[in-house]
């Protein structure tokens, strides 16, 4: 899999037009949440359209966030977030969670892990 | 990395694996970039959003159509620690213009590194504003570039006013251990900012 091909359209593609004009995602996606694609759902996506299929390809055997989703596409962040939201709502593509925002206990316990892991590296 | 342990049921929002966030901040050339790539597992990626260019410093460019577009590009890293974490690393765009940017980069982050060269000093003052009025906490780090002037920590943060509850380093952003204790001072900083507004009894932030 070559994560890193231009896309041949280039620049003549109008950004949102691959999302049909729409600008606002089914439900928001953080830049850091990551996406995982099944092989199952790999082959799907080839039924949904070139776009969402180069999406799921990046995210088969690998966890990504849409940020990485954006840059190894090559396509704006707006765009990418709404057709990731698209592909979580069809689902093409799971969604895990991006850090816990609320609850003391369920923080602290990320930040102990996020601190253990940089002390390791 | 194999999957097949984490979401056998599709379309659930997967529990498998969390991912967090830690901001570098700082003036336009500060070496944000070179940070990142010092500990980062990939070459940094760079991801672009498309601004409004009329849009710029209004919440939302989207009631302003049919005006030229622009491109703020942000920078990023990415490091593995265990199976089901990640954390990733996110420059900000350095330019004054593109701070409307960074009300989204640091939302839910653990924290931020304002990253400051000692020859361009007051470049510093912007960035410093912005996280004095967030709830986000935040580290101050001094990057030492060769041949710059060296201060004393304590005669930076009389010149940029930074509260004593700031944490202040010297950096070396070229170097993965240096950068690394920045990454863990950050941490430790939102550990204990987060222990601290628990005991008063405060709302748990969010970024």
């Amino acid at each position: 899999m070559d994560q890193r091909r231009v896309d041949p359209r280039g620049a003549l593609v109008r950004p949102y037009a691959v999302t049909r004009g729409r600008t606002e995602p089914r439900q928001d996606i953080a830049l850091e949440a990551v996406l995982t694609a099944s092989l199952t759902q790999v082959a799907e996506s080839r039924f949904a359209g070139h776009d969402k299929h180069r999406i799921a390809t990046v995210c088969e055997g690998r966890a990504q966030s849409l940020a990485e989703i954006a840059a190894y596409t090559r396509m704006p962040l707006g765009v990418a977030r709404v057709l990731v939201a698209d592909m979580v709502a069809e689902s093409l593509l799971t969604l895990h969670t991006a850090a816990p925002a609320e609850g003391f206990e369920e923080r602290m316990e990320l930040l102990g892990r996020v601190l253990s892991g940089l002390r390791r590296l | 990395m194999d999957f097949a342990g984490y979401d056998p049921a599709r379309g659930r929002p997967g529990r498998g694996i969390v991912s967090a966030k830690i901001v570098v901040a700082g003036g336009f050339g500060v070496g944000k970039t070179t940070l990142v790539g010092a500990i980062s597992e990939i070459t940094p990626l760079t991801t672009e959003a498309l601004m409004t260019a009329a849009g710029v410093g209004i919440d939302d460019p989207s009631k302003v159509p049919g005006k030229e577009t622009t491109t703020v590009a942000m920078d990023f890293g990415r490091i593995t620690m265990a199976q089901d974490l990640i954390l990733y690393l996110f420059g900000t765009p350095g330019q004054t213009r593109f701070w409307f940017m960074w009300d989204e980069i640091i939302r839910g982050a653990v924290g931020a590194a304002v990253l400051v060269d000692t020859r361009r000093i007051t470049d510093a003052f912007a960035p410093l504003d912005y996280f004095e009025n967030r709830n986000l906490p935040y580290v101050v780090a001094l990057n030492r570039f060769d041949g710059a002037p060296q201060y004393e920590l304590e005669e930076v943060r009389e010149a940029l006013a930074i509260s004593p509850q700031v944490p202040l380093v010297m950096t070396d952003a070229r170097h993965r251990d240096s950068v690394k204790q920045v990454l863990v001072t950050v941490v430790e900083h939102a550990m204990l900012r987060l222990e601290a507004e628990h005991g008063r009894g405060f709302p748990t932030p969010v970024g």
